[in-house]
Formats: structure tokens, sequence, C-alpha cells
């Protein structure tokens, strides 16, 4: 039946006439960034979802990055109550969200003259603004909007007035409900997208509820469509090559839970917050599904001891957390790694230190990634640096974990989190899942912590397992898991624990170089910031400079080769999002300037003079200013 | 069928059949006179009575004199951190409901540092024996108050007598919901301590023994007018809870019918301060346990895993024109 709907609706919004007369043919593009921002629950989160997807399904390379205000429920039309959806749409393959919007669809004045006070539009930046609060009845609104729109005028941007509400309304009663699809449409004739995708999201979206729902919000989609096609003097095309293997487009902690998923982990144990809760929200979904099974703990250092208990007795257990949380579980992390249990934890990073800021982006935790828990306490840190990435990380974290009995914690951030890009659908390995949990008997004479002389490994006894019954303790202990009272057995056991991050380096592969292996500036990062890194290089060697890049996924223990690749450059420095020392500061100098965390970590390893940028803006770094930071670093040089 | 030699029957008997031995290990380190040592004990002898597998059997605690219990039991053991005994017990119950999981765990490592745990194990209601040995002052740490010494202990850090009034665990846990076994013992009265860890063990849910034991290096006589005393120990005997011997009932005259399904009465009983009733306070066997709620029917097998992760991948998956069309 919605079948029928929508065919013969679309042949209506076709019989009126898909080209009016003077319609400028489309302008092909490279690429473009589209924001879509309301008041929250306005549903523009919604339509930026949707016009990413189309995009994807057009075959065009996307990055959507959501944009969200702090509480549930900001006032209306305020400043920092901007939510919505960023979109790169490119022609190719798009690996992070890029510089300044070229195109805002704005419901309000105030969301908008957020974007424009946070600097994120181009100074020629189009902008659709909602026409509605220009005939309010409250004089204040009517002043605050003209005053705000002659503002962005004046400043050059192009601006729009388009009367969403009052369009809206000639479909449905309540504009609020569906002006999101009527902006939808607008973009689809906009970037000449296939309005027959569009309808496939509407179905996608609201299929299962009322069919009148369904309708109108076709009805509005097409409406806006149709508006746009009518009255705008501008169109776009961003040409694409469909893929021929299928994509997946989730965002990074919707593939972290799915990551958990293929893994063969069977428990996560976890406690709210933001940024990370939507990964458990999404597995408690769908994890029972597979025999797993979210547990929400009491706490945070309930959710580690839980998820360690849980180890001990079975297979890898995770724990998802950020910031905050990750402190708490400090100690408990250390007990893991004291009795070798194998854990894995991710910490979906926001700013800090403290609450911070619980939205945003920030990769302030490298070091307590590393160095956490009181004592030596070593630990595989690792760090995907793209979507795809926050999916097999967690596969390998899980083997990493059960192969060396050690925690592995994995470190994403909020800008991952929250952001889209097509990958290659994976393909499920029978491999990834963990092994059966050993109830075989224990030959008589072994030890449970048995540790190999060489690379400090230890078979792992499990409870059922006859012949094995020792009392794992947190405190020293000997190879019987007896309590040492002996500086000797003490010392020997740290060794024995910092052995095994060594026979995991033993493994790794050189890190590869992005661009030439010899040159002016090698940059060097870690997570998120891969994509916008490896644009700037690209852009910078097209201009022929001599720059290139090398992105860590390993952070402890760092992979081998890393001296020799950083030897092919004249400079080296690492471009990262927490906080550095600024040299220019009156008072820093050499002698008490802090780096940044990369920065530290490798200038401490291999003794070079690695220079250190960084951003703490609580939004990922644009590939603009990295390419502007590389071109100081270049000039500095000469 | 499958017939059994009677040799074979034999062995296995004698296999299947534990002596204490089976369970000891180690020479407990606590002091002589020590109330951890009855606990040990009666634990020793309930685990040989019931024939518990010692590979199938977990000892889980937290930090302190009490959590040195699983070292001195020859079965699998988990000496963790301060206040987590719990947590870490229920992830071991979650994963392995399969395996007999026992926590011991102290005045200062469950109401105090840990008793954001405590409150919620009770709402869990894991199948957990928990023992609390309840001494009433840090020992390991060398005699500081704890949230259940008495007003007035003088210790390291109440030099002039401890301040406030001590935490009751028995009314705590009583006035948890989902609480479905309190118990309270005594480590003077052997038998009795026995008979409550045995009923503890055959509850279904979460069973909550606080047991008061004497802490001879740093409160030696704290629990003397009690002990000392025989009326002010009174015996909770119900027809559905404990039923005393002649020989005790001699010695212990001061006793109360206690139907242990009275959730009211409990409360009461437990909030008296003169007398220590000994016994079962509450059971109530039909609160569902968390693991049951909670465990997957399913067992997380490759081909589910395929066949789930491939579901929800669909969901998010841009199909190129041919396949799709295919996929449709």
């Amino acid at each position: 039946m919605n079948e029928m709907t929508i065919q013969t609706s679309l042949k209506k919004a076709g019989s009126k006439g898909r080209v009016p007369a003077g319609k400028k043919p489309a302008v092909k593009l490279k690429e473009h960034i589209v924001e879509i921002i309301s008041d929250s629950g306005e549903g523009a989160q919604k339509c930026g979802q949707s016009l990413g997807a189309i995009a994807a399904q057009m075959g065009n390379g996307i990055w959507t990055t959501e944009i969200i205000p702090a509480e549930i429920r900001p006032p209306a039309r305020s400043v920092a109550g901007a939510s919505g959806n960023r979109i790169r749409i490119g022609s190719g393959y798009i690996t992070n969200g890029g510089d300044e919007t070229d195109l805002v669809v704005a419901f309000n004045e105030q969301v908008l003259l957020g974007r424009v006070r946070a600097k994120e539009l181009k100074p020629n930046c189009i902008i659709l603004l909602e026409s509605m609060w220009r005939t309010h009845t409250d004089p204040k609104i009517v002043a605050s909007y003209i005053e705000t729109y002659d503002r962005v005028v004046a400043a050059g941007y192009k601006v729009y007035e388009i009367p969403m509400e009052h369009e809206c309304r000639t479909i449905v009663a309540d504009a609020r409900r569906g002006k999101n699809m009527y902006a939808l449409g607008m973009l689809c004739y906009i970037y000449s997208l296939e309005l027959k995708l569009a309808v496939d999201q509407i179905l996608l979206a609201f299929g299962k509820k009322d069919k009148s729902v369904v309708d109108a919000n076709i009805k509005l989609l097409e409406a806006g469509h149709k508006w746009a096609e009518a009255n705008l003097d501008f169109c776009y095309s961003i040409p694409a090559t469909r893929s021929t293997e299928p994509q997946v487009v989730v965002n990074g902690n919707t593939a972290l839970a799915l990551g958990v998923l293929a893994s063969g982990m069977e428990i996560c144990a976890m406690y709210p917050i933001t940024p990370a809760t939507s990964a458990s929200h999404y597995l408690s979904e769908v994890f029972e599904k597979v025999g797993g099974m979210v547990h929400q703990a009491e706490d945070e250092i309930a959710a580690c001891a839980f998820a360690i208990g849980a180890s001990y007795a079975s297979k890898c257990t995770i724990t998802i957390t950020s910031g905050p949380g990750f402190s708490l579980k400090q100690e408990a992390i250390g007990l893991a790694v004291m009795g070798e249990i194998p854990l894995v934890v991710v910490n979906v990073m926001r700013g800090g230190p403290s609450t911070g800021q619980p939205t945003k982006m920030e990769q302030g935790d490298l070091m307590t990634a590393i160095f956490g828990s009181h004592g030596d306490a070593p630990k595989v840190v690792m760090a995907p640096g793209t979507i795809e990435e926050c999916f097999y990380s967690i596969i390998t974290a899980r083997r990493i974990a059960e192969t060396f009995n050690m925690v592995v914690v994995v470190l994403t951030d909020a800008g991952l989190a929250t952001s889209q890009q097509p990958f290659a659908r994976p393909k499920f390995s029978d491999t990834w899942m963990a092994p059966p949990v050993d109830q075989s008997p224990i030959p008589a004479g072994a030890k449970p912590y048995d540790w190999d002389e060489t690379t400090g490994l230890a078979r792992r006894f499990i409870p059922g397992q006859p012949g094995g019954m020792h009392t794992l303790t947190g405190l020293a202990h000997d190879r019987d898991s007896h309590v040492a009272y002996d500086a000797e057995i003490n010392e020997q056991t740290l060794r024995f624990r910092s052995l095994k991050l060594a026979a995991l380096q033993k493994t790794l592969k050189a890190p590869s170089v992005f661009g030439d292996s010899k040159g002016d500036l090698l940059v060097i990062g870690w997570g998120s910031t891969k994509g916008a890194i490896e644009e700037a290089v690209e852009t910078m060697r097209a201009e022929g400079k001599k720059v290139s890049s090398m992105h860590l996924q390993f952070l402890q223990p760092l992979p081998p080769g890393i001296k020799e690749i950083m030897q092919g450059f004249k400079k080296v420095m690492t471009i990262e999002s927490n906080w550095s020392d600024r040299p220019e500061d009156k008072i820093i100098d050499e002698t008490n300037r802090r780096y940044s965390s990369v920065a530290i970590l490798l200038r401490s390893r291999y003794l070079v003079d690695i220079d250190c940028w960084s951003e703490v803006k609580g939004q990922p770094i644009k590939p603009g200013t990295i390419r502007r930071v590389m071109m100081d670093q270049l000039k500095k040089q000469k | 069928m499958n017939m059994m030699s009677a040799t074979e029957c034999l062995l296995q008997m004698c296999e299947e059949n534990f002596e204490l031995e089976d369970y000891q290990s180690g020479v407990p380190r606590w002091c002589t006179g020590c109330g951890d040592n009855a606990i040990l004990a009666a634990v020793q002898r309930l685990c040989r009575d019931e024939g518990l597998r010692p590979e199938k059997t977990v000892f889980v605690s937290g930090i302190g004199c009490s959590s040195r219990f699983p070292h001195y039991m020859n079965t699998y053991g988990f000496h963790g951190i301060h206040g987590r005994a719990l947590p870490v017990a229920e992830g071991v119950k979650m994963a392995r409901p399969d395996l007999t999981v026992f926590v011991n765990t102290g005045d200062g490592d469950c109401c105090s540092i840990g008793a954001a745990h405590w409150i919620h194990a009770i709402r869990y209601n894991m199948n957990l024996t928990v023992f609390l040995h309840d001494n009433q002052i840090y020992g390991l740490t060398k005699k500081q108050a704890s949230p259940t010494s008495p007003i007035g202990t003088k210790s390291n850090t109440t030099p002039r007598g401890s301040y406030l009034e001590a935490l009751n665990p028995l009314t705590v846990t009583l006035g948890v919901q989902n609480v479905s076994f309190v118990a309270q013992a005594v480590d003077w009265i052997p038998e009795v301590l026995f008979d409550i860890v045995k009923a503890a063990y055959h509850h279904k849910g979460l069973s909550f023994v606080r047991i008061l034991q004497r802490c001879p290096e740093w409160l030696p006589k704290s629990l003397d007018p009690w002990m000392n005393d025989p009326n002010k120990v009174q015996l909770l005997n119900h027809e559905n809870g404990l039923q005393f011997s002649a020989g005790l009932s001699k010695v212990y005259k001061n006793q109360l019918q206690h139907d242990p399904s009275n959730m009211d009465r409990a409360r009461e009983i437990a909030s008296s301060t003169d007398l220590v009733p000994v016994g079962i306070l509450y059971r109530n066997p039909d609160v569902p346990c968390y693991e049951d709620l909670r465990h997957s029917d399913k067992l997380r097998t490759a081909e589910l895993t395929s066949a789930g992760l491939n579901a929800e991948l669909d969901k998010y998956t841009v199909w190129p024109q041919e396949m799709k069309e295919k996929v449709a």
C-alpha cells in the first residue's frame, strides 16, 4: 500500500515540471559541507543523518558529525542550544569532517548565531534561514531575528529566507514534526540527490508507524523539493561513483558495539556516561540476540570489577566508559594487571579534567591510559583512527587481552563516537571469536603463574579446571599465586609483567608512512585526527611540499621502526588534541614547556627533538588548521 | 544405558567424597583467638558435608583480615581490592552460574568502602553466599574505628572514643528491596554458626550472613557482655528456620519463635540493641536471581554471532545497485 502512495505522489511531484524555466544547470562540486541546525527536538539530527545516508547511497564519500548541545532540553532559540548534524559530502572518499561549512539550514536565527560565533561557517557560506520569526507575534523575537539577519547579511553570508513553517503548515498541523523532512527535500534538490532514496529513508524511519505519518513525511519531503526547485537560484551536483562493494554507514560508537558483537565477548559491564553510553545503548538492544549481555552496574568501579570477575571465570569481558569513569576504574585496572586477567577497557574520551566538556572531543587521556593505576601497571593501549578501525580494534583488543592475559585500553573520542563514515561491510570470520573457556584438567605440577623467562607469558587457570585451584591475589605473588613477602620475587614479577609488552611489541609491524619516506616534515598523530592529518598532508604534497605523516594505532607498546622512519625527515612534529604549553606565552621556555602527550612519549623513547602542536577546542582539528600549522613549521626550518 | 562396575562406582564415590583436608590450604595467619578461624572451620566443614567440588567453588574477598579467607581454602579464590568483593563475585556468577560462589568481606570492606556495592548486591540477589566478618574494627590497618564500631570505641583514629552510633548491617540489609536471606551468627557458638552457614548455602539468592567475631588484638573485650551472658543471646528458632539441639538449648535459654518469612518481625528483631539475635531473620526463596533474569538462553556460537552480526549490518548497509536488487 505504501508503495502505491509513493509512486503516485512521486508522479504528482514530477508532473509539475522538475526543471522550471530559467533554472540554472547544476554546478558541479568536488565537495560541500552542509549543516542542519535547530533547537533540540526539531529533528535536525534525523535530517542530517538521512542526508548522509542518501549521499552515501548515491556513491558519495561522506563524513557526518553530530552537533550536540550539552543539555537534553536547552532553552528554545538559544545560542548554546544548537542541535543538528554536519555532513561533508564529496566526490571521493572522505576521511574527516573537513573545514568550515558551505551551506547551513537553520531553523532559527539563534542557533545560527551560535555557529557563526563558533566560526564554523565559511565566509561566503549559504544560509537557508527559517523566516517565520520575522512576523512573530513577540516583538522581541522579531527584533532579534532582524538584527541577526542584518548582521549575517552584512558579514557577507548569502542568506535565503525560507518560509518553512508556513509551507509545512499547509500539509501538517504541527510543523515542528516534519520540518526536518521539508528541509531534507530542499537539500535533495540543492544537491541533485534522488528523491526516491529520501523516500526510502522515511520508510526506514517511520515504516513501522502509522501510514498517515509516512505519507505526511513524504508530502513534506516533496514539498521542500518543489519549493527549492521553484524558488532557489542555485543547484549543485557532487558527482559520485557508486561503490561496487557493500558499505556500512554507522558512527564510531555503533562500530564499537558491532565490534563487541563480532569479537565473541559475552559480557559488557558499564555505567552511564557521556559520550560512551550510546555504544552500550546499542549493545543493550542487540547483544542478547547473540548470547551476550550488558550489565549496568551501580557505579564505574563496580562495572570494572564485574567485568574483571567475569573475565577471571570465563572469556575476556569488556567495560566501556569515558574520562571520569576511566579515572574511577584505575584501581580495578591495576588488579587486572596484577592478576593477569584479560580485560578490554574502552574510553571514549571527552574534554577533561574533572567533568570537563562531556559532549566534546579531546585526546586528553593518553597518559592516564598508559600510566594509570598506581605502581608499574603495564597495559596495552590502542587507538582507532577511523570508524572502521573502531570496529576492528575491539576484535584485536579481545585477542591481545586473551593471548597476553593483559588489560587492553581502546581510546576513541567524542568525535569518532558521533561521526559517521561508510566503510566496507565486514565479513564475519570465525577467528574473531574468543575460544571456548578452557575447562581441561591442569597437569600435575603446573603453576598458576608459570611465567616464561623470555616473554613473561603464563597460562591462565580458569575456575572449573580440576587441579588448578589457587587464590588469585592483588598482592605481590609468586608462581604458585602465594603472597610474596620477598622483595626479590616482587621484582621478578614486575619484570615478567613488563616483558609481556615487549613480547607483544615484537609481533607488531612498523607503522606505514603516508607520503614519501623522506622529506622535510613528518607529522605524527594518533586516534581520530588521522583523516584530517592525512588530508592536510595530501593537499600540501599536491602543492609540492615534502611532508608526510605517520599515524600510531598502538601507543603502548610503541611498534618497532618508528625511529628509522623519523630519521628520514628533517623535522618531526606531533599534532593531537590535548594540552601543550604555548611557546609564545611569556614564561614558557624549553625548561618548563609541557609537551602534548604523544610528543612526550616519543621524545622520551627516541631522544629526538620532536616539536608538538595541539588544539583543545572540543572539536575535531580541521585539515585546514593542520595545513597552516605544517606550513608554519616548514617556514621555521628556513 | 551405561552400567558402572562396582569398582568404578566405588572409585567415583571416593573421588567425590571429600575430606576436610581437601579444602585446607596453608596455615591461616590470623591471630590466635580470632573469630575468622571459627568461620573457616564452619565453611570447610560445609564444603566437605556438601561435597563441593574444589574446582567448581570460588571464594571471593576484598581487603582486610577477613579477606585473607580464600588463601586458606583449597578451592579457587579471588583476593581482590578493598570493597569490591561483591561486584567481582557478581561478575564470576554472571559468567559462570555453574560455579558455587562465596564472598568473604569485613565490616570496613562491606559497610564502608564497599557500601554502595552491598546495597546493590542485595538488589541483584544473585545466588551468592556472603559472609560479613564483623569484628567492629579495622584490623589489618591496625585499629581504626569501623562503621560498626560501638559508639565510644577508642581507636587510633578516635583516641577519645568514636563519635557516631554504629551502623546496623542487619537493618540496613533488611531495608533493601529484593532482600532474600538475612541471618546473624556469632563466632563463639560454632554449632549454630555452622547451621546458619549451611542454611545460607542452601538458599537460592543472595544469602547475607553477618557473623559477629572477636578481634583479640584490637577489641578483645567488645563482645564479652554477650559472650559471657548466654541470656543476652537470643536464638531464633522456627520450624521453617533453625531448630536447636537440647544441649544447646540448655545453655541458651533465651529463644524466640520467629518465622523467617515475616519481614516486619525480622526488622524489629534486627533493631534490638541489647540482645544479639542469632539465627535466620529473613528468608524469601521467591525473589528472582539477577543471573536467571539476565542470562541469555542462547549460546554464543560462531553461527549465531555471524547471523546476528549480519542482521545488524543489514540495517546500516548501503548496497551497490546491482546487489541491492539481488537483496530485495
